[in-house]
């Protein structure tokens, strides 16, 4: 199909973006990729009277290393932009290589980490690989500037902290810790399809002791979804076979996934289990972790 | 009816000019209003890649792109690819190796693969299997277009 009629207001800058989400509410829609929300006006799933795009606004598209040894990403940086750059895959290995389970090069192009987040789409990487990271989310409206908790930003199904007149600008990863280990694992249909299930984990390991660890379920709740027993069973741990196998069974505690002609909500455990098993070996392993 | 907005880009090196409906995609500028009806359209909501073209030189979706979005871009297109006559190394090798039998996909792919060897001049089957992943073929089975791409490859294509 073809998008409803909308007026179209391609913002110099945040404020005059501010300005017009202010003046319009919420029928006024942020366009940054346009990967998920084209696919909504196609549709008419969405039908907003003024699209704001983003795309002109040249300090929300780029990621830059702050002094602190932060990764500050702007609202726009595009999924390939982390995929290929090498401040990426050397700073935050598990963002650089999640980004090839992001639907295909033609989408990553263009879609961008703001729009996912705002999107807020259960089975999208980087709400959980935000959560993964302990990263920092920024938001600018009327009434200033705040900052969420990537884990506090995702609010459920289709929904985030933000107000119709916020603009979420940026994206802010801390420094990767030393002895950080990371795994990523996904299940979908097809290559590039939207995750049935996944995982994303980093575990801290000093002198072979699990300092800290951090396993986030995503595709089969409204939300990324941390495992909080998984990680319990992990912390403090000299992580070995068993305790990869009782963190991976701990992993499905507390999960109730949907069922949907995809997957049934036996299989998305199963999933859930294996794959948590398979993300920390990768974690933990000797070997680097595979490219796929 | 929103009120048009004046537009101008490059389209395949040519200079563009026109006054369009904000909700215009750009797939649908190019085949309507350009007549470069080379870019097919497919699912219209991403997932096939029938309308791959090139913005800027990366491949994207012109189903999922504005035709207002792409004011002061490059985009080009299938049509902006082949020599002015004959075919292209990738286009002959599409034919040499019946990598398309009913052809509406072929534009996305051809599209899809010049990105490829633009970027990776050498690809291995892997990476050429990955980059037409999100490209939807349901005649070849797709061995063929991946013998295209891996012998345009060595012939140097791009």
């Amino acid at each position: 199909m073809k998008p409803p009629a909308f007026d179209y207001v391609r913002a110099r800058d945040v404020a005059h973006a501010l300005e017009v989400l202010a003046s319009h509410g919420d029928d006024a829609a942020p366009l940054a990729g346009g990967q998920s929300l084209m696919p909504a006006l196609n549709f008419r799933l969405a039908a907003p009277g003024v699209l704001v795009d983003l795309n002109a606004i040249g300090e929300l598209g780029i990621c830059t290393l702050d002094a602190d040894g932060s990764l500050v990403a702007g609202a726009t940086a595009r999924h390939r932009d982390f995929e290929t750059r090498a401040l990426v895959a050397q700073g935050w290995p598990l963002l650089a290589h999640a980004m090839g389970w992001v639907a295909h090069v033609a989408i990553r192009n263009r879609g961008t980490i703001g729009g996912s987040l705002c999107h807020a789409d259960p089975s999208a990487e980087w709400p959980a690989l935000c959560v993964a990271c302990d990263a920092t989310v920024e938001l600018q409206g009327p009434r200033g500037t705040r900052r969420l908790a990537a884990a506090d930003f995702a609010q459920g199904l289709f929904t985030t902290a933000r107000a119709p007149d916020e603009l979420l600008v940026r994206v802010r990863f801390p420094a990767w810790p030393r002895h950080r280990r990371w795994g990523f694992r996904e299940v979908a249909r097809r290559r590039g399809d939207f995750a049935l299930a996944g995982i994303a984990c980093t575990v801290d390991v000093d002198a072979g002791v699990c300092t800290d660890a951090r396993v986030i379920v995503f595709g089969v709740a409204d939300g990324p979804v941390r495992a909080a027993h998984s990680e319990a069973a992990l912390r403090g741990s000299r992580p070995d076979v068993a305790t990869l196998r009782a963190a991976a069974d701990a992993a499905c505690d507390g999960l109730e996934p949907r069922s949907d002609p995809h997957a049934g909500r036996a299989w998305r455990l199963e999933l859930v289990r294996t794959l948590t098993e398979r993300a920390l070996g990768d974690a933990l392993g000797p070997a680097p972790s595979p490219a796929r | 009816m929103s009120p048009t907005c004046p537009i101008a880009m490059h389209v395949n090196d040519a200079r563009v000019e026109a006054a369009v409906e904000p909700r215009l995609t750009l797939a649908d500028f190019l085949r309507t209003h350009l007549k470069l009806t080379g870019t097919h359209l497919g699912c219209e909501h991403g997932v096939c890649g029938a309308c791959t073209i090139l913005l800027d030189g990366q491949a994207a979706r012109a189903c999922l792109l504005l035709a207002v979005q792409c004011d002061g871009h490059r985009v080009t297109t299938v049509e902006g690819l082949s020599p002015p006559t004959g075919l292209s190394v990738l286009q002959q090798c599409f034919r040499r190796h019946h990598a398309l039998q009913c052809g509406y996909c072929t534009p996305g792919l051809v599209v899809t693969a010049h990105a490829l060897l633009a970027e990776t001049p050498r690809p291995t089957r892997a990476q050429i299997r990955e980059a037409i992943s999100g490209n939807l073929c349901r005649c070849t089975g797709y061995i063929p277009i991946v013998d295209a791409i891996e012998e345009a490859a060595r012939r140097g294509s791009t």
